[in-house]
């Protein structure tokens, strides 16, 4: 079934436009960077671009920082969304389950499927964007944001790593939208619904007077993979995000089981 | 093969099947009868897992469990449903890839075996969406063919298909029965009913009001039908046996055709046909139903009066 479902997703063509066009943006960017010269001033816009200018390597970083607030997280959404409502829409799901495929067994294909669209996406933004940094920057010997230098062996791993903390960021999203997939038989509703409490959690953590559920909210520690670049790392608020992640991942999983495995299959 | 004890379904205050008893045997061709929204596709998802029931039990094939069988079932519900940007042949590999049973050897065999079964050998790399409504149909029976069932359930099998096509799938499921597959057919068209099936259930509001062995349902009543020129001296001839009297048709209580027809010849009275009268499948379930639930307003049938004033 895993199987299965990795093919479906390898075959569809929306998984390749999505990724395509978060490929693209960040590149985008970068040739604008690269043709103008026009750097944002440090400590404006997203992290690292001030300093690529001198250094492509560090541009799969920046990509990152990009593509997280907002894009990949909207289409992380909509594939996850799509997994269980999709295939209730299109009524697959009643032969699935008479195939027969467990319920338990149709959600963790689903999750591990969308866990591979996500870490596919990220991957595939980083790479290419390293790639086009390098091109276009050229490179050199990887400032930290600290102002020392890091070796390119440790420079690859705080990528790696990082690459890493952004994919298991979005899988809390998955997991809220892979929960409402299992809630509605509208893809649409459940996409929708996901990227709203992303939004909201986004208004909320730059409020002030909402400081005092700050460290609760999702999307609080996203950006905490630029600390991956600080020399030393700074741990904290990682380790934070992370231990942040998994309890929305366990909590949405399990509503989401619970969910899947009471609910009349009527679509 | 299936045996449901009080089955019960509720949707909030809506009551879709209410205490049904089946009794689907091995080798059966089961017809399911019933008016739109009598809860026969209420029922078949609750016997294949979908549904779980509010009360009451079944047995699937020997088991309490449906997901300990349904690897030998084959079933169509609701129309067929696949992947539109994939081939018909994709989407049966990967329904086959998808569940129990399905090891990747043997895999193209059965997928080819099943689209010959149903005359897609042709279209199957064909992407869905490009198919038509009975191409769909026939991939959806493909599919509940695949894993080759011993028993189909099948939810309107024949829709979108022309005559032939219709002709073609009889066929097809008479063959596979009685090569020991056992069907079960839930539909409204009666005539599809009449001819494929041994024997019906009728459902009507989420109850089974009828349950038997078609022969039974249209055994003779008794009465035998005459079809002559001269139909007043048979009239005459026959006396009050004659029950009724329809321009040259006789209507007459007498249940051996034979000697009838002796003592009408006898007489000189010519007879164009004869042959005893027997229910119609349409007569036995017009007269247990009530009009479906897409019925709204109007005037209803009296079995519905009677039913409210009551």
């Amino acid at each position: 079934m895993i199987v299965v479902e990795l093919s479906k997703l390898l075959r569809r063509p929306r998984t390749w436009v999505s990724i395509g066009l978060l490929v693209l943006l960040p590149t985008l960017v970068a040739v604008f960077l690269a043709v103008s010269e026009v750097a944002p001033r440090p400590g404006t816009g997203p992290a690292f671009l001030s300093a690529v200018l001198s250094n492509g390597a560090l541009y799969p970083a920046a990509a990152l920082a990009i593509v997280l607030p907002l894009f990949l997280p909207v289409a992380v959404a909509v594939i996850a969304g799509d997994a269980v409502a999709g295939e209730a829409q299109a009524g697959t799901l009643r032969y699935l389950l008479i195939r027969p495929v467990g319920r338990t067994r149709l959600l963790v294909a689903k999750l591990i499927s969308v866990v591979a669209y996500t870490m596919l996406a990220v991957v595939l933004v980083a790479a290419v964007s390293y790639v086009v940094g390098v091109q276009l920057f050229g490179s050199g010997p990887l400032p930290s944001t600290s102002g020392t230098t890091l070796s390119t062996g440790d420079a690859t791993l705080r990528t790696v790593l990082a690459v890493l903390y952004v994919g298991w960021s979005m899988l809390g999203v998955a997991a809220v939208a892979l929960f409402l997939s299992t809630m509605t038989d509208s893809p649409l509703a459940a996409a929708l619904g996901a990227i709203a409490l992303l939004v909201t959690s986004g208004v909320l953590v730059g409020l002030d007077a909402a400081a005092s559920v700050r460290p609760y909210l999702p999307t609080r520690y996203w950006l905490a993979f630029v600390d991956l670049f600080r020399d030393p790392v700074l741990y904290r608020d990682l380790v934070r995000g992370t231990l942040l992640q998994g309890v929305y991942v366990l909590a949405f999983l399990s509503a989401a089981w619970a969910n899947l495995m009471t609910k009349d299959i009527t679509s | 093969m299936i045996r449901t004890h009080a089955l019960v379904k509720r949707f909030g205050p809506v009551t879709a099947v209410d205490g049904v008893d089946l009794d689907v045997r091995e080798g059966d061709r089961y017809g399911f009868l019933g008016p739109n929204g009598s809860g026969k596709t209420t029922t078949v998802r609750m016997l294949l897992g979908l549904v779980l029931p509010t009360s009451g039990s079944f047995e699937l094939l020997g088991s309490r469990r449906a997901q300990d069988v349904l690897a030998q079932v084959g079933a169509l519900v609701e129309g067929p449903a696949f992947y539109g940007h994939l081939s018909g042949r994709r989407n049966l590999t990967l329904t086959d890839a998808a569940g129990p049973g399905g090891v990747r050897r043997g895999r193209r065999a059965r997928v080819d075996a099943a689209l010959e079964q149903v005359g897609l050998d042709g279209a199957g790399s064909r992407p869905v969406k490009a198919y038509s409504l009975g191409m769909r149909q026939r991939l959806g029976l493909a599919a509940a063919l695949l894993r080759q069932p011993r028993l189909l359930v099948l939810d309107e099998p024949t829709n979108g298909l022309d005559p032939q096509g219709i002709r073609e799938i009889r066929d097809l499921l008479l063959g596979l029965n009685r090569a020991g597959t056992t069907v079960f057919l839930s539909s409204h068209l009666l005539a599809e009913v009449e001819l494929l099936c041994d024997r019906v259930g009728v459902l009507n509001r989420g109850r089974l009001v009828v349950q038997d062995s078609l022969a039974v349902l249209q055994a003779p009543t008794g009465r035998t039908q005459v079809d002559t020129p001269d139909a007043f001296q048979a009239t005459q001839l026959l006396g009050s046996r004659v029950e009724a009297v329809d321009g040259m048709r006789l209507l007459v209580r007498d249940d051996d055709p034979a000697a009838l027809n002796a003592m009408l010849v006898r007489a000189g009275v010519r007879v164009r046909a004869l042959g005893p009268e027997r229910r119609t499948l349409e007569d036995t379930v017009l007269q247990v139903t009530t009009a479906g639930s897409d019925r709204v307003g109007g005037p209803q049938r009296d079995a519905d009066v009677e039913e409210l004033s009551a």
